[in-house]
């Protein structure tokens, strides 16, 4: 393979399917003929549901669009198209559904035969427990101590989250269009720029300025175009939107976006230092970037893992109140609900969540101002157990009884809260991030499997 | 020397996760003057951020000043990882309201 002077790649969304792609911007990339079409289409942003429950945050149709204007444009221009942590959660059935939609449009767009390389992320609990049981920490991140076999025990689903290794294996393989499991965003860009021979330096660094798409231009406006230009010398992130540009100042916000120091970012291979980055207006759209930093790791690459558990079923009731003695009172108010439930199940088993709206409902403990001023409330009452039924009649007992409370001087002695609805009603499962750690690995494609089909459009 | 409030010298004052067990804010300024100017106020910093919400040192995990980005930046911890049962913001994209009025003093003939 020759080496080109310059790869372009176009990233068209920062969470493919999240919210649909612009098309405008997206078809002026295209026009442009870049040499990858990459995204990423996962975030752990979207809480712990979804990865416990084995679903998709981001809508079906949604995410169909989005596949559908990459692989059409794509295929077009017999380039690479390349897709990491499908379907929000980049589990096992997640890259099954994303094939299924490639192969569906393949067929409806009469695509001629083309390879279509995917991999796993899911990591069998059973793997990591023999791995604890033989002495290695699985060792937590951020301010997370080392996993515990209890914490392991109470995880019902682990994705890893895949650095370049697996997607560059993918291109090796000979990909048209690569479906890859949970990833680092970064990965998505940087393992096509690797592959192809430009720096590491530079290639994490493209990764990181394309990994959200537009988030790197201003004015504000998500889910537009931007294509990223890699040299042996630079990288060049350019808007195609016409109302969107790249600007220093855009682009140097961008790397601290969503992260807690904008200097240095870890992926699965090493650590990113941007410290030393060099920002220059290159023309009106692009902004021009030198000096990054990739300092690869020593040893066993050390992979991130992300865990959710199920915490049990979940109703939720709602109850308004607009007594000025009641609201004045508010915390002894929620007490006699929570004590009436108390009363009724004093073996406990299940466990409530009052959020107060006009109170502190958004920021709970953070919340700075401590005197509630608002003529009215809103209760959000969460209930949660293992058992179906007990989840639903103690929040039902925990709302009603905002109705009943017992407090001395009230006036309105037919009732102390306004209902929308007199009744609970059943949400979606409790989940919580039971991991997010990192396992040290000898050989990191052991974790990320890696296999490849035929898809033909024409017959 | 008068007053202005933070909400009208930046340009961007956001929350948002940072994983699943952090929240960072970002406080940007369109100018690198301004930016300057708040930062050598020395009004922001990592006390005040404690006590601003109320919390324990062990839960600021970083302070930055961003010179590149013109930025002053800081995470903390949440109590419980985001989307846990009872938690409210699951993005924790609004913890940042706070920061508006806070007053940092500027030069008496200072416009932005």
């Amino acid at each position: 393979m020759a080496k080109k002077k310059e790869l372009r790649i176009i990233s068209p969304n920062g969470h493919l399917g999240f919210a649909p792609t612009k098309e405008e911007s997206f078809w002026i990339g295209a026009a442009t003929k870049p040499d990858y079409y990459c995204a990423d289409s996962g975030s752990d942003d979207i809480g712990p549901v979804p990865l416990g429950a084995d679903k998709c945050a981001s809508h079906y149709d949604h995410q169909k669009h989005d596949l559908e204007l990459m692989l059409i444009a794509s295929r077009e221009q017999n380039v690479p198209m390349i897709i990491g942590s499908a379907g929000d959660t980049g589990t096992n059935s997640r890259v099954d559904m994303y094939i299924e939609m490639i192969k569906d449009l393949a067929k409806k767009h009469n695509l001629k035969p083309f390879k279509l390389c995917y991999f796993y992320s899911e990591v069998d609990k059973t793997y990591i427990h023999d791995r604890m049981v033989n002495g290695d920490q699985i060792e937590g991140l951020n301010s997370r101590s080392n996993l515990t076999l209890e914490e392991l025990e109470a995880t019902d689903r682990i994705v890893a989250v895949a650095g370049v290794h697996p997607f560059i294996k993918c291109l090796e393989m000979g990909a048209d269009v690569i479906i890859g499991g949970r990833s680092s965003d970064v990965a998505v860009f940087a393992a096509p720029a690797i592959y192809e021979g430009f720096p590491e330096n530079l290639a994490y660094y493209l990764g990181k300025v394309l990994e959200c798409a537009s988030f790197c231009c201003e004015p504000y406006g998500a889910k537009e175009s931007v294509i990223g230009t890699i040299t042996d010398e630079d990288v060049k992130v350019t808007a195609m939107a016409p109302f969107q540009r790249c600007t220093i100042a855009s682009v140097a916000g961008h790397a601290m976006y969503e992260r807690t120091n904008p200097f240095y970012e870890y992926v699965a291979g090493g650590c990113m230092d941007m410290s030393e980055c060099v920002y220059e207006q290159y023309d009106e759209k692009t902004c021009r970037i030198t000096n990054p930093k990739f300092i690869p790791i020593e040893g066993p690459i050390k992979v991130k893992l992300e865990g959710s558990g199920r915490v049990g079923y979940r109703y939720m009731g709602m109850a308004g109140i607009r007594d000025p003695y009641s609201i004045k009172n508010i915390d002894k108010l929620i007490d006699w609900a929570k004590s009436q439930v108390v009363e009724r199940h004093p073996e406990g088993g299940y466990e409530l969540s009052y959020r107060i709206f006009g109170k502190n409902g958004v920021m709970g403990d953070l919340e700075p101002i401590k005197e509630t001023k608002s003529h009215e409330l809103l209760v959000l009452v969460e209930g949660v157990s293992k058992d179906k039924a007990l989840a639903e009649e103690a929040t039902l007992i925990g709302t009603r009884q905002i109705f009943y409370a017992r407090l001395p001087e009230v006036k309105g002695t037919a009732g102390t809260a306004a209902f929308v609805l007199d009744e609970v009603t059943p949400i979606s499962d409790a989940y919580t991030w039971t991991m997010d750690h990192t396992v040290a690995m000898d050989n990191v494609m052991d974790l990320f499997p890696c296999h490849e089909i035929i898809i033909d459009g024409t017959n | 020397m008068k007053t202005m409030k933070l909400v009208d010298l930046a340009k961007t004052i956001r929350s948002k996760n940072a994983g699943t067990d952090r929240i960072t804010f970002d406080i940007i300024f369109r100018e690198p003057e301004t930016y300057e100017l708040v930062k050598k106020s020395g009004v922001i910093n990592r006390q005040f951020v404690l006590d601003l919400f109320g919390i324990p040192e062990s839960r600021l995990a970083d302070f930055v000043e961003f010179d590149p980005g013109y930025a002053i930046k800081f995470t903390i911890n949440r109590l419980r990882p985001s989307g846990s049962f009872g938690e409210g913001d699951v993005f924790g994209c609004q913890q940042y309201p706070p920061l508006y009025d806070i007053e940092i003093p500027v030069p008496d003939d200072f416009k932005r």
